[in-house]
């Protein structure tokens, strides 16, 4: 307690240092609760808190209860996508779908409209008597560019939806994330920008969840 | 029971006889996975690296050296001429994309219907697809013999004289297959590597690694809010590559089949094609993966019963070729076109019935040896198979290609192909280039789709007790 203390005041007197950060976010694995009054005005400072689990089962129930809680800027972290997670966290369904559909039917369109214009309307050639312009002989390709535009819509919708490539992420800074979201283990994330977010009562939730190790990120 | 009333489900064990083999042996945990796949690359360059490296370059230089005589002496390096045109250029280019086509179904077909063993061979097999299709690309580019001009070729460009290229020809089909089909290949493999590469961006130690894998990794942090649409895209990639994959060697198959040449000219190409590809390419997977499980100590991702599972793959290909070639046959009788049937009992007894019988040998009966268990549960059996399954099918192109055109209408219009040192040697130079690919892959990205293969372990399941599910937990 007063380790986390002291790192915490200290941090307080010499802003923001980014190499400290790492130090005092590591200190503020705080198993035991703050002062109130210290950790309002350290609350700009702080991005998120986190909950890191050992399971998916722990995390997908501590998702369900901060589903319930009304929360909105918050997020789990999982190595791999876990089954059911998505409803725990009470998500729609993805948009992705429109994007291909949106690129395929382009593919579609551009290679029937491609050929036809190449070789009926621009230099008509003929072959073997055959008719300028079918849709028959046209279609392998006018197929394959759906498939590919539809490939690149998909990709291009993911990204997009997921708002990636993303440059900076101060969870990345965070050396507990880093070592567990791509590893072993199940980290919620709730964001202090969240509007229901308060200090106690999100610390409160995640303690209720059976959550062994909260810790605050750094922005 | 009415409904809303929550009831303890007890879980109850299955029967012994009724569980099947996990897919991850010796019950690892999550870690470990990531630990000893991100081990082949964060490890010292293991001994055997080197050498095989060395020598895959040399051959690849080889190559090199043998398109540059080529192209600076003309297509007569080869031992192309009247009648036979077309002779190993193209049958090395159908055998190299036919190769692609087993890592395609794998990571596709096999993700839409549900085959969760294909996580640990996945990876693996999309970097074989992509480099597969490279070697394939070389080929034809190459036997245009003026390669200068293939921008006007391949593209709809128009040429000097404002002329496009014509799109009636299974040949221009042929490129854009062939094109979109390395694009999406690309984009799928790129799209499953995000996540892993996420994670050896968290593990790296040097900065160098921390910022190309970084950047590679777009910034992934596993968030579920991503997984979501990334999940999505993933099954759309999966649903958009199953119909190339089908496309693409039918398209290839259309280069003989919509000419009026007999022995090309048959209705039964584009599925007799798509067979062979996915047979050969299980043969590759098989021959690549059998020594790298152990050179890499991955046994228990890859283990005996992922290898006994292609094997069945490969039997059931396997049996549909051998089905094709007997149809072929009973047709070209049926059909009562006499250049037709001539073609057929030309290719069994003619001058190249040696290629014929050697085809037969390694892709209708040596694949029917894994109907014994003992033999596709042992990986050195397994192996010495897989490399007869990758030589008949390289055959089975050039008899396909080179007996209907050795022998044309007129007897004075009869020849007899051999290759050149340079016929050689660029197809064998293509398979330094295709190891070398490989084993910079197997250095620099994970080899096993990591977070795949996590996924399906019963850890992974929130409703295992291994997940943490607890006895009498309700969802």
């Amino acid at each position: 307690m007063s380790a986390a203390k002291k790192k915490t005041s200290k941090k307080k007197n010499a802003g923001k240092s980014d190499a400290g950060n790492r130090d005092s976010a590591e200190a503020a694995v705080a198993s035991e609760g703050f002062e109130n009054e210290e950790m309002v005005c350290c609350e700009s400072d702080i991005h998120a808190v986190m909950g890191v689990y050992d399971t998916p089962a722990d995390a997908m129930h501590a998702a369900e209860s901060v589903r319930d809680g009304g929360y909105r800027r918050w997020d789990v972290h999982t190595p791999f996508p876990v089954h059911g997670m998505d409803a725990a966290m009470g998500l729609k369904n993805s948009k992705v779908g429109w994007f291909s559909f949106v690129g395929g039917a382009s593919g579609y369109t551009i290679g029937m409209l491609m050929i036809f214009w190449m070789n009926a309307v621009d230099y008509n050639i003929v072959v073997g008597g055959k008719p300028m312009f079918s849709p028959f002989y046209a279609f392998p390709v006018s197929y394959e560019c759906t498939i590919l535009l539809s490939a690149f819509g998909t990709l291009i919708g993911m990204a997009f939806l997921n708002r990636l490539p993303k440059l900076h992420n101060p969870l990345l800074k965070n050396r507990t994330f880093c070592q567990g979201a791509t590893h072993d283990k199940f980290i919620v994330v709730i964001e202090t920008s969240d509007p229901r977010y308060s200090q106690d009562e999100t610390r409160e939730l995640l303690e209720k969840t059976g959550c062994k190790h909260i810790e605050y990120v750094e922005d | 029971m009415a409904s809303g009333t929550k009831s303890p489900v007890e879980i109850i064990a299955p029967p012994r006889e009724l569980e099947r083999e996990p897919l991850v042996a010796n019950n690892r945990s999550i870690g470990w996975i990531s630990d000893q796949v991100c081990k082949v690359i964060e490890d010292k360059t293991p001994a055997w690296w080197w050498p095989t490296f060395i020598i895959s370059a040399a051959l690849a230089s080889v190559m090199l050296g043998c398109i540059a005589y080529l192209i600076t002496t003309g297509v007569g390096v080869w031992g192309l001429n009247q009648p036979v045109a077309w002779a190993w250029d193209i049958t090395n280019f159908v055998f190299w994309i036919g190769i692609g086509h087993a890592g395609t179904l794998i990571s596709a077909i096999l993700f839409l219907l549900r085959q969760k063993w294909r996580t640990s061979i996945n990876r693996a097999a999309e970097a074989m697809t992509i480099f597969a299709v490279m070697c394939a690309g070389i080929f034809p580019v190459i036997h245009t013999g003026r390669v200068w001009y293939a921008v006007w070729w391949l593209p709809p460009i128009p040429n000097m004289y404002d002329i496009w290229p014509q799109f009636r020809s299974p040949l221009l089909w042929d490129v854009f297959a062939v094109s979109t089909y390395f694009t999406v290949s690309l984009l799928f493999w790129y799209t499953g590597l995000v996540p892993d590469l996420a994670t050896l961006r968290d593990r790296a130690k040097s900065k160098m690694r921390k910022f190309f894998y970084g950047l590679f990794a777009l910034g992934w942090t596993g968030s579920n809010r991503h997984w979501s649409n990334y999940e999505k895209a993933y099954m759309i990639l999966a649903g958009l590559s199953t119909p190339l994959v089908l496309s693409v060697h039918s398209i290839v198959s259309f280069d003989f089949a919509v000419s009026q040449l007999p022995g090309w000219h048959t209705t039964i190409f584009p599925p007799y094609f798509v067979a062979g590809a996915i047979f050969s390419g299980f043969g590759m997977v098989l021959t690549l993966m059998i020594p790298l499980r152990t050179l890499c100590s991955l046994e228990d991702l890859i283990t005996v019963r992922h290898i006994e599972l292609m094997c069945k793959v490969i039997t059931a290909t396997g049996t549909m070729v051998g089905y094709a070639y007997a149809m072929e046959f009973f047709i070209a009788w049926y059909g009562g076109n006499p250049y037709e049937l001539y073609a057929f009992q030309n290719r069994a007894f003619g001058p190249y019935w040696w290629a014929y019988w050697s085809m037969i040998a390694c892709n209708v009966i040596s694949p029917q040896l894994f109907w014994f268990k003992k033999i596709r549960t042992n990986v050195i059996y397994v192996f010495i198979i897989s490399i007869f399954v990758n030589i008949g099918m390289w055959f089975e192109r050039f008899v396909i290609i080179v007996t209907s055109l050795h022998r044309d209408y007129l007897p004075s219009n009869w020849g007899y192909f051999s290759p050149t040192w340079v016929d050689i040697w660029t197809f064998v130079g293509s398979f330094g280039m295709f190891m070398t690919l490989f084993l910079l892959f197997l250095r620099y990205l994970p080899v096993i789709a990591i977070s795949e293969v996590k996924g399906v372990t019963p850890q992974a399941d929130p409703h295992h007790p291994l997940g943490g599910a607890k006895v009498g937990e309700h969802h």
